[in-house]
């Protein structure tokens, strides 16, 4: 049973990831990643929703008919972004002036509808959750990664305006790594962001690559067991 | 067949008045906190364009609201706020617009003392480039500081430009259209506070601590 944990960990952050594999929420991923926190807030955001909707999904599964189930995703996904958005309006005020827009259309971040119609219209509740919850985090972590990229080369900071999103006391955490007169342009505006998603798919492919060839080496010794775990993991 | 419709369309509607219902209960809930965030932010702004010793009423509670389109902004019903030290009026903040940014609206809140002098500009939303015209912003650069203390009258009109056009204020590398929007309506939104002085101190106030006052921001 706990296999499935596993297994849904090992999909939403690595090999199914939302962002790098399936490419989907691209909009706003690109659109909010100029920093690092700007990144964490709306990814935060995005995890809160996917696990609102997909246990709300999956609790109403059974009694939600075939043929009407995608509006009533939409309007499950709809209702939980315009919660998120209103407790960010309420607690977090600077972040939500920063973020702007872009929490409205997480509405139309494929991710989410994906997984309510993929997994969590299938599978009972504490898995649905917790698929929402890595899928989330598996976002999450690009937003991050591609932030901290675009924000170091772009204006030479980290966690700049931490502040924004935890309160005060985090102010401490903003580290300057260099200090350039001129911000570098292109890491901070649109092609910066397609340039960067296009860096990390293309590490991600080539760690996939190397993990691969380094297991094709040892398989050979391997191969009377081989046949044992393939059936065992079906 | 029509009564699978019947009955998927209450299953829908069901599910609307649901979500709505839930929507509703959460900005009841955070109604109050949002109000009192967007008042704080408001107040944090007037304090840091008016400084302490101009003002000993509740700024952000005293205001006239005016049109100009000509010397304010397009944008309808602008807020004048007043600051008042021993009952006397002292200062004002005003809200200005330049049109004439490099993408979109610049909305500004211009502190003036009753003399024409600025006393704080604070840039309140913009979409200029980041890295280049966003150095209005004083967040990333202290060039909104430079209009301190500057006083804006008829004869010291042509000194309110920037550097490349004459005037007294600094422009950016790669980008001037920004900086020489702002200064221009600055100049302006002075200007405004200096022709209308009598009419905007004896004017009634409009934002004593009121809903109507809590509709119009929301209304923002």
């Amino acid at each position: 049973m706990h296999n499935e944990y596993r297994e849904l960990s090992w999909q939403g952050l690595w090999k199914n990831n939302a962002a790098l594999v399936q490419l989907l929420g691209l909009c706003p991923l690109l659109a909010v990643t100029s920093t690092t926190i700007n990144g964490l807030g709306l990814g935060l955001a995005t995890t809160l929703v996917l696990i609102g909707s997909n246990t709300t999904v999956s609790l109403v599964r059974n009694l939600v008919p075939n043929e009407i189930r995608i509006p009533i995703f939409v309007m499950v996904i709809a209702g939980f972004v315009t919660i998120t958005q209103l407790l960010m309006n309420a607690f977090t005020y600077d972040l939500y002036l920063a973020l702007g827009i872009f929490i409205p259309l997480i509405v139309t971040n494929c991710a989410i509808i994906g997984r309510a119609e993929a997994y969590a219209s299938k599978n009972p509740v504490h898995y649905a959750a917790f698929d929402g919850l890595m899928m989330g985090l598996g976002f999450t972590s690009v937003l991050v990664l591609l932030g901290a990229l675009r924000e170091v080369l772009g204006y030479g900071t980290l966690l700049a305006g931490a502040d924004r999103l935890f309160g005060d006391w985090a102010s401490v955490l903003t580290v300057s790594v260099y200090h350039a007169d001129s911000a570098f342009l292109l890491a901070i505006l649109p092609p910066g962001a397609f340039l960067g998603m296009g860096l990390l798919i293309a590490l991600k492919n080539a760690l996939d690559n190397r993990i691969e060839k380094m297991f094709a080496q040892q398989q050979p010794e391997k191969t009377v067991t081989r046949a044992r775990v393939t059936t065992e993991s079906n | 067949m029509i009564r699978n419709i019947g009955k998927n369309g209450a299953i829908l509607a069901a599910f609307a008045i649901l979500t709505t219902l839930l929507i509703v209960l959460t900005s009841l809930a955070t109604d109050s906190t949002i109000t009192q965030q967007q008042q704080s932010k408001l107040r944090q702004t007037l304090n840091t364009v008016i400084p302490a010793n101009l003002h000993e009423n509740d700024i952000a509670a005293n205001c006239v609201i005016v049109t100009d389109a000509q010397l304010l902004g397009p944008s309808a019903n602008r807020r004048i706020y007043r600051a008042s030290v021993n009952g006397e009026y002292v200062a004002m903040a005003i809200e200005a617009t330049a049109p004439d940014g490099y993408s979109g609206d610049i909305d500004l809140l211009v502190g003036t003392r009753l003399d024409g002098t600025v006393t704080g500009v604070r840039v309140l939303s913009h979409r200029e480039t980041p890295g280049l015209g966003d150095k209005i912003d004083a967040s990333i650069s202290d060039w909104i500081l430079a209009f301190n203390g500057k006083r804006y009258s008829d004869e010291s009109r042509s000194r309110w430009a920037v550097k490349k056009d004459g005037g007294q204020f600094d422009q950016f590398t790669g980008a001037t259209i920004t900086p020489r929007a702002v200064v221009s309506a600055v100049a302006r939104a002075v200007q405004f506070g200096q022709q209308n002085q009598s009419e905007l101190l004896q004017a009634e106030n409009n934002c004593a601590l009121d809903t109507d006052h809590e509709d119009n921001a929301h209304a923002q």
